[in-house]
């Protein structure tokens, strides 16, 4: 008899096949329900407790009234932004780190989240106060902005193909020249408006209406989907582009289609919760490390980027004093992080 | 695996002439791959030998000429379709980090899967038997990361043979790798031609070449200078002439192939011990 390696069991439904994977499932299924017990106390602290069990009545629509108005209308909003922006940090960083072909590269270290915090301050500061922060207006600039600079970014690092360094490096510049660009923004506006500006430039989930939310539901349903179908050819581009080409893959069109969606996912993530800090970065390498996958994996990267900025809003609101904004937190969390990923990447090297 | 077929090529180029940016490296280039041997493409470097292997495999579209593929213009093919009808190993590929020998040789897979559909029992099948052909099945859970320089070599090749194709290329196979491991790898490839693979190579090693391949192709400033058995097209006139090397050309005692034996300008005994041969 011949030994066959036990490996990759398959799991079938009807015509549908896939790689049978317990772990990945496993994690898969408790970060869903981590998330959803964080956005369900999320939605309960506030001026008022209600009690968690309120909450999930109310949730599924047999709440009380008092309850009902204080959840849909005043709370529910701010956890929604909350989920909406971390799965698009996660899944966006997932993408270009895998794009990338390396940990630093996320949107915040490519330079889109900077474009788009240059461009909503330019909208604030240019507006003489006229009110448009907190408006439609806002998330649109924030969303052209850093879809502006991710093409900026592409094009500039274009030589031959795409090389993960270069776009690395070309996407640090370009977040160098933004930041100078949204400080010297700052330095000439009236202050009044440099308070509303600093506010949003931090990351925060305060007053979110549902306008706002339900226009980020869309723009991330149909790009999650969109990433979800395009993931399967994204696989062999792990290995490099040519043996990408060498598997069948159209690596050019399925990079840049991925690298559009990544940019539009932290734009539409930007818009809604400002430049929150770090999630995009961090998210996918720690998910990485509990599935033991050696690629960021995309839907799970999602929920762990919700788990962590949900979260960090809740630490904002009650652990610490004044109620800080939420990039403070993931700043604290991303900041030794990032250290962590820089040093083991220098270790490498020189072994 | 199918027996060796007949002698029509499944793969060549017409006319091709190949460039980057003001660079022509190809210049109207006529090559056809005999079908169950091994083909082999030396030259000294800068030749054009990786950029004819790279013409072939579809990676570099050619400005004039056309590569063809089973009798099909391969630039008109889906990318799908040519890499079920050809496996390509680039030089130095990479493995993501903690990756394992199973999931690296079954993403070989990749062109007969789906959305709907990525993983069949055929799947299966086809990679455990790429595994142990390669002869790393053992290796399956290891990743692929902590294997030797020429373990890690058949990995990649396993993955090449879990695309189900008969038709190799692969690009240098022994780079980086000392003696022992290169000879390892490349009795690999000869096995593999045993099953009836077609395989097409550029390897940097001459004596390698010469002893491992059914059919060499010489090149030399992006043109071919000489094809055909080694025994035949091996002289030391032509590797003077395209190597500027200067060398003698003995029997090899191991195998009936001819063996290269180069004169470098330092400890050459006499001029009388050399032609005494």
């Amino acid at each position: 008899m011949i030994e066959t390696p036990e490996m990759h069991r398959g799991v079938r439904v009807g015509g549908w096949s896939w790689v049978w994977r317990p772990w990945i499932v496993l994690v898969t299924v408790v970060l869903t329900a981590l998330t959803f017990l964080i956005f369900s106390v999320s939605i309960a602290i506030g001026d008022f407790t209600i009690e968690l069990p309120a909450v999930f009545r109310t949730l599924i629509g047999q709440g009380e009234r008092v309850d009902e108005f204080v959840i849909m209308d005043l709370r529910m909003p701010r956890a929604l932004v909350g989920l909406i922006a971390g799965v698009a940090l996660g899944i966006s960083g997932a993408l270009t780190q895998s794009i990338a072909r390396n940990p630093l590269a996320s949107p915040d270290v490519l330079g889109i989240t900077g474009g788009a915090s240059a461009t909503a301050v330019f909208v604030v500061t240019a507006s003489g106060g006229t009110a448009i922060a907190n408006s439609i207006g806002l998330s649109t600039a924030a969303l052209a902005g850093g879809l502006l600079t991710g093409f900026l970014v592409y094009f500039m690092a274009w030589k031959k193909g795409i090389d993960g360094f270069r776009l690395i490096l070309i996407g640090v510049s370009v977040s160098a020249v933004t930041q100078a660009l949204t400080t010297w923004l700052l330095v000439l506006a009236d202050l009044r408006d440099v308070a509303r500006a600093q506010r949003w430039l931090v990351g925060s989930l305060d007053s979110r209406s549902w306008s706002e939310v339900w226009a980020s539901v869309w723009i991330m349903a149909a790009l999650v989907l969109v990433v979800l179908v395009a993931a399967f050819q994204m696989r062999p581009m792990h290995f490099g582009d040519d043996v990408a080409a060498g598997l069948g893959v159209r690596y050019s069109a399925v990079r840049a289609i991925l690298l559009l969606c990544a940019v539009l996912l932290a734009g539409v993530a930007v818009s809604a919760a400002g430049p929150v800090p770090f999630v995009a970065l961090v998210a996918p390498q720690i998910t990485m490390r509990l599935m033991r996958t050696p690629v960021p994996p995309l839907i799970a990267s999602g929920l762990f980027g919700a788990l962590l900025l949900i979260g960090s809003d809740l630490i904002a609101r009650t652990v610490l004093p004044n109620d800080l904004p939420v990039g403070i937190v993931t700043a604290i969390i991303g900041g030794p992080f990032l250290v962590y990923l820089l040093v083991r990447a220098n270790l490498k090297r020189a072994a | 695996m199918t027996a060796l077929r007949n002698d029509a090529a499944r793969l060549g180029a017409e006319g091709v002439t190949v460039g980057y940016a003001d660079r022509v490296v190809l210049d109207n280039l006529d090559v056809a791959i005999p079908t169950g041997v091994i083909t082999t493409v030396i030259g000294p470097n800068g030749c054009g030998k990786s950029t004819l292997l790279r013409t072939l495999s579809r990676l570099l579209k050619p400005r004039q000429g056309t590569v063809l593929l089973d009798g099909h213009d391969i630039a008109r093919l889906r990318t799908k379709d040519v890499a079920k009808r050809m496996g390509l190993l680039p030089q130095t590929p990479i493995a993501p980090e903690g990756l394992t020998v199973a999931d690296l040789v079954a993403r070989g897979r990749h062109p007969h899967q789906s959305w709907v559909r990525q993983w069949s029992s055929d799947d299966a099948d086809v990679v455990a038997k790429a595994l142990r052909m390669t002869g790393v099945a053992d290796l399956a859970h290891r990743p692929v990361d902590s294997l030797s320089g020429g373990q890690r070599q058949r990995v990649w090749i396993s993955m090449t043979l879990a695309q189900g194709t008969d038709l190799l290329l692969l690009d240098e196979p022994t780079t980086y790798l000392d003696l022992a491991h290169a000879i390892d790898v490349i009795d690999l490839v000869d096995d593999l031609h045993e099953s009836g693979c077609t395989i097409v190579m550029v390897l940097h090693d001459l004596n390698l070449a010469v002893r491992y391949s059914d059919n060499l192709i010489v090149m030399k400033s992006g043109a071919i200078v000489a094809q055909g058995h080694p025994s035949d097209v091996i002289t030391s006139d032509l590797l003077l002439d395209t190597f500027g090397l200067q060398a003698k050309v003995i029997d090899d005692p191991v195998s009936e192939r001819p063996l290269i034996v180069p004169i470098g300008r330092t400890h050459v005994v006499s001029k009388s011990d050399q032609d005494l041969g």
